[in-house]
């Protein structure tokens, strides 16, 4: 199978490869079985990405499945990538539901650990964990350039051709230890990187300092995660809670800042009018912020695009991506497909 | 060593039944030293379930005795006798002490007065914690001699997870991240470039996953007669 000169040929992997600078978003599929929450968020992303996350039972949360939900999405004009986790196949479900997945139509496929079980709704489950996701990183590369399964069988007929990513979180513990296992994800085979959410520029530039020490920005493109911030409280709650997130306490204070006029007041004292302007003073400061850093981000040597996880806010991908000045996104015709 | 905790006594009631004659077994190896199925364990469960049954009205027969080692046939065929006597045994060993009464006494009922946890090891006074998941193909020369398949919530080979939070796992803050203390050790003595080979996927066919494991040593094997 020739994809001139692609590995895969998904738009994203064009845009990255045409020097573009890219932008993926993140849609999380329904907790039910209805296809029409896929097309509402398909619909409002549209346009203004050059492909999509479906995330794979997010917080290990059952949902719809990733491939299902990416289908929708592909036939709502929408690229998916989708993420596969290890928590909850071994290596035979993961092959097989990637061949499935390629021969429906899907192109780019983000590999992850998965959080563990005990953070969802199934906390009783027995989690899997046969391979890691940097040896995903290896078994999906080898099938698509060696066309072999992970026990080295040959595959016979089409192989599955993916744009493989892999994330890394650059500031969870041990920090020093972060680019390195970048670097040996990159090393793995992936050809992108999504890093998680960046609200500390410095911090992350020092991150990228490293990952371009160890050239890893020359073997695989870095998305860097960004993420709009929609009140005070969610800022900190993230800031406590959520491994790998350094939020300066600056953000917190332009957050609180633009609800200050509503600020000091009782809960019972504020009408929903007040509420409802408050929450769009705070969601526009988020968005605000997340331009400003994203245009920061795009100043980095080495950063190839930004990762927007607008999660259950899935309206907020547009004025962001417009604000970065980063609409129209680019249209790079598909590459024609050989005989052969 | 191999860790265990006493079921509830409600358990153990419901698992003793109607049975008259019970007799509690205890071992003296692992679970006497973890405190959860020795000898003195063995006497109080044995008077817990007497006082219980009497207070109910229908008072059962219960004795006890404690085992050298539940595990291995010569230490069972010392107690034979008080065996053969009882309705049922409660065996306060582990899994395998529990199954190995069952095996060697075909026509004894056996219920477990214990959970068997873990094989780990006394960390302080009173706490035991997991170091052994018994994979059957041990990597601690990899890992500076922790372990990632038992430590490791999700058993990674190219750890840490980006869960990895000062120093705990991002399942609790009670589990130190195994990652963290492979990557200060490995530090801590110079040798962080192993760090920076990938790990291929583990063979799993020598641990459980490959069914029920056996090993034979034909070199200590007796000879089996013609």
């Amino acid at each position: 199978m020739n994809t001139n000169g692609y590995l895969s040929g998904s738009n994203l992997e064009r845009v990255l490869k045409n020097g573009y600078f890219a932008v993926t978003a993140e849609l999380g599929p329904p907790q039910s079985a209805d296809g029409n929450v896929i097309r509402r968020k398909a619909a409002l992303l549209k346009g203004y990405c050059d492909a999509v996350n479906i995330t794979d039972n997010q917080t290990a949360i059952v949902r719809m499945s990733s491939i299902a939900s990416a289908v929708i999405a592909l036939q709502e004009g929408l690229e998916p990538v989708i993420q596969m986790v290890c928590r909850d196949r071994n290596r035979l479900a993961m092959q097989s539901d990637l061949l499935g997945a390629y021969a429906l139509g899907i192109r780019n496929l983000l590999c992850l650990t998965g959080d563990h079980q005990t953070f969802g709704n199934h906390p009783t489950a027995k989690n899997v964990f046969d391979i890691d996701s940097t040896q995903m990183v290896q078994m999906v590369t080898a099938m698509r350039d060696r066309r072999v399964f992970q026990s080295g069988g040959e595959i016979k007929g089409q192989e599955p051709r993916f744009f493989v990513g892999a994330a890394e979180s650059p500031f969870a513990h041990p920090v020093e230890f972060r680019p390195y296992r970048l670097a040996k994800k990159a090393k793995a085979g992936a050809n992108f990187i999504q890093t998680q959410i960046v609200y500390d520029i410095p911090a992350f530039k020092a991150f990228m300092e490293k990952a371009r020490e160890l050239g890893v920005h020359k073997q695989a493109y870095i998305l860097a995660g960004v993420s709009p911030l929609k009140s005070p409280a969610m800022a900190k709650y993230m800031r406590e809670n959520v491994p790998g997130i350094i939020l300066p306490d600056e953000l917190i204070e332009r957050m609180e800042a633009a609800g200050a006029p509503w600020a000091g007041k009782k809960k019972e004292e504020l009408t929903p009018e007040d509420k409802k302007a408050r929450s769009a003073a705070w969601q526009a400061e988020g968005i605000k912020i997340c331009i400003e850093i994203i245009q920061q981000l795009r100043q980095i040597e080495g950063v190839a695009g930004v990762h927007i996880m607008a999660i259950e806010w899935e309206e907020a991908v547009k004025p962001i991506v417009e604000g970065a000045g980063l609409y129209p996104r680019p249209v790079i015709p598909e590459p024609e497909a050989q005989p052969g | 060593m191999i860790v265990a905790e006493q079921k509830s006594l409600d358990e153990i009631k419901q698992l003793v039944g109607r049975a008259q004659k019970v007799l509690v077994v205890g071992c003296g190896t692992c679970v006497t030293v973890c405190f959860a199925g020795g000898a003195r364990e063995a006497a109080i469960v044995a008077a817990e379930l007497r006082m219980a049954s009497k207070l109910e009205g229908a008072p059962k027969e219960v004795t006890d005795v404690t085992v050298q080692r539940q595990c291995e046939w010569e230490y069972l065929d010392q107690i034979a006798e008080q065996v053969g006597q009882v309705d049922v045994v409660l065996s306060l060993g582990c899994g395998v002490g529990v199954q190995a009464i069952a095996e060697h006494f075909p026509n004894t009922w056996v219920v477990p007065g214990l959970n068997t946890k873990f094989m780990g090891l006394p960390t302080e006074q009173g706490v035991w914690e997991e170091r052994c998941a018994g994979c059957g193909d041990c990597l601690l020369g990899l890992t500076g001699g922790i372990c990632p398949i038992a430590r490791c919530s999700k058993s990674l080979l190219n750890g840490p997870c980006g869960g990895s939070l000062n120093g705990h796992c991002e399942v609790n803050e009670e589990i130190p991240c195994a990652w963290q203390l492979i990557y200060d050790r490995l530090k801590s003595m110079g040798k962080l470039e192993v760090l920076m080979d990938i790990q291929p996927p583990k063979n799993w066919c020598t641990a459980r996953d490959g069914g029920p494991r056996k090993i034979v040593r034909e070199d200590l094997r007796l000879a089996t007669e013609e």
